[in-house]
């Protein structure tokens, strides 16, 4: 039905629509508000016709869905706009908030597969749950877009290609190590852990095994996880984010320090060795 | 009269405007024809392609600069892709068993590199993709963190993100034991020895890490489990978690 086709209360429009606009509601979802308001206080004054309205009714099934399914959104879409009214003063509107109170026709959740309603439409699609005055809102500025076919991914497929190609060249002339067969009874000197453990290892010689290889460990993983609640900060600019990028860039360059060290500053013994003169003790 | 053949182009319209070619490429997709580089058709390049649709149909602008993303995320997970790839390659020749007097493993090993056709370098792709990918993710990581991405409302992905770090240093852990030479063995026996330093737990973690006392043919089986199955799937599904609250989140973050 167009919208000009709906009978409504003008007296009600009225005064939601001025009691919508002097709590500071946005005009168009007021005037949403008002309109329900309205349209159902006709309603509940010309109880003849809404019956009439029911029966000739497009889809009875879609209304019960509404009474049914959307019970959870329709009486907090009818309470606001009523209370609102109620507060203008309108009695009409007081009258329509008591009519407008939902029937619940389908039975209490009892977690048995419903049957379905003589007569219902075969199926429902939902295709969103929308918040009743949503549909009127412009949530987020559409911005300065591009198509992501082609431009992002033009630029996917040409990062992946190099990488591609370099690995590929990379791995053409250099191989991967692989030793003698393992023995348990023959230690390796030094025996190191993969390069990213390296850091751990090297806390290994300042540290208790139990702070080296557990809490600092547990602290790092939980300590980054953590990171986005710990830094309330809500800018994104750097100059607004001196201290946070400070003890970032310290503790990482802390790590990444760490495992050169490991990987190339310690030789046999697991000591200190200086690697352009007595050699790299380091395999990947 | 003289048949004449079809030419190229003629011949790859009309294959184009045959049903099973236009059963296979959806309405918007570049190989179909009448495609038009239209924005109804780019759009629809991006939403009927069931790989590309993991992207919206428009990103924010300056998403596009390499400066800001570095497409690191997005080599991360390339990585992990072509290391599925080759991994499943590997496994075809390869046996978990290292039993005393023959480890089948390490025999296994010698035999890719030697005999198995291409095996040497996609052995070598496997290796030095997945240092790479705990290179690409540690930088992924410092790049999110300097965009401070992690900001509300993106909160909880940095966090799947820290598991999927966690994730991903445990797949490259694991598999550094599979080629069972001496420089796994003894990694592995390094990187575990600090679990027994646990607290309360350290004998119950210990033989739940290595199947035993020592690294030996169990730690094997076990870590095998964990590096071509556990792992990847749970991966995975941190991974798609990982991408879905991308877009849920507003897509990429920023500008600056
Ligand atoms: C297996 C590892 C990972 C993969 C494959 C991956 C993949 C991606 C991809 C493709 C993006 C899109 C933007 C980009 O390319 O930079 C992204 C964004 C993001 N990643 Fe990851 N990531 C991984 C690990 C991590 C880690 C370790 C963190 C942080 C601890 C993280 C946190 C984030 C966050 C917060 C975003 C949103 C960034 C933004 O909106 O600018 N991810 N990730």
């Amino acid at each position: 039905m167009a919208k000009e086709d709906t009978p409504l209360d003008q007296a009600v429009f009225d005064s939601t629509l001025e009691a919508e606009l002097a709590k500071g509601t946005d005009r168009r979802v007021a005037e949403g508000r008002a309109r329900s308001a309205a349209v159902r206080a006709y309603r509940a004054s010309h109880p003849e016709e809404a019956a009439k309205h029911e029966a000739a009714g497009a889809k009875p099934a879609a209304a019960a869905a509404v009474a049914g399914n959307g019970g959870a959104a329709a009486p907090a879409a009818a309470a606001a706009p009523a209370g609102a009214a109620a507060g203008a003063g309108a009695p009409v509107a007081v009258a329509a908030a008591a009519v407008t109170t939902p029937v619940r026709e389908a039975p209490l959740p009892t977690g048995n597969v419903p049957t379905p309603k003589k007569g219902a439409d075969d199926k429902h699609r939902l295709l969103a749950l929308v918040p009743p005055e949503g549909i009127q809102r412009v949530e987020r500025e559409q911005g300065d877009r591009v198509n992501v076919w082609p431009h992002l991914l033009i630029e996917e497929f040409v990062a992946m290609f190099i990488l591609m190609a370099g690995l590929t060249l990379f791995s053409t002339f250099i191989n991967a190590p692989l030793r003698e067969l393992a023995n348990p009874n023959l230690t390796p000197n030094p025996s190191k852990a993969p390069w990213y453990f390296l850091g751990l290892q090297e806390l290994l010689r300042y540290f208790h095994p139990m702070v080296a290889g557990i809490t600092i460990p547990t602290f790092i993983l939980v300590g980054l996880a953590a990171v986005p609640y710990v830094d309330r900060n809500p800018s994104n600019k750097p100059g607004d984010r001196k201290i946070a990028i400070t003890v970032f860039t310290m503790l990482f360059m802390f790590g990444g320090i760490l495992t050169i060290i490991g990987s190339f500053f310690r030789g046999p013994g697991y000591n200190w060795v200086w690697p352009w003169a007595q050699g790299v003790f380091f395999e990947l | 009269m003289k048949l004449k053949p079809p030419s190229p182009s003629d011949l790859g319209d009309r294959i184009r405007e045959t049903e099973v070619w236009k059963s296979i490429f959806r309405p918007g997709s570049i190989f179909r024809k009448g495609y038009k580089d239209t924005s109804r058709d780019r759009a629809l390049a991006t939403m009927n392609n069931v790989l590309y649709h993991l992207h919206p149909v428009k990103v924010k602008r300056h998403g596009l600069k390499l400066t800001y993303t570095f497409c690191l995320g997005g080599l991360s997970f390339f990585l992990f892709i072509l290391l599925t790839i080759t991994g499943i390659f590997l496994m075809f020749f390869y046996r978990p068993t290292a039993d005393i007097g023959g480890a089948q493993a390490f025999a296994d090993m010698q035999s890719i590199r030697t005999s198995v056709f291409f095996g040497d370098l996609v052995r070598n792709l496997h290796r030095w993709g997945a240092h790479l990918m705990v290179f690409s993710v540690t930088l992924h990581m410092a790049r999110v963190f300097y965009t401070g991405a992690y900001k509300p409302p993106r909160e909880f992905n940095w966090v799947v993100g820290v598991i999927l770090l966690f994730l991903t240093l445990g797949l490259s852990f694991t598999g550094y034991l599979l080629p069972w030479d001496q420089l796994a063995i003894w990694a592995v026996t390094v990187g575990t020895s600090l679990a027994g330093y646990s607290p309360f737990i350290a004998k119950q973690a210990n033989f739940l890490l290595l199947g035993g006392v020592v690294v030996g043919p169990e730690t094997l089986l076990r870590w095998y489990t964990l590096h071509v199955i556990a792992l990847p799937f749970v991966t995975v599904i941190f991974l798609a978690v990982h991408f879905w609250r991308i877009r849920k989140d507003g897509g990429i973050s920023g500008p600056l």
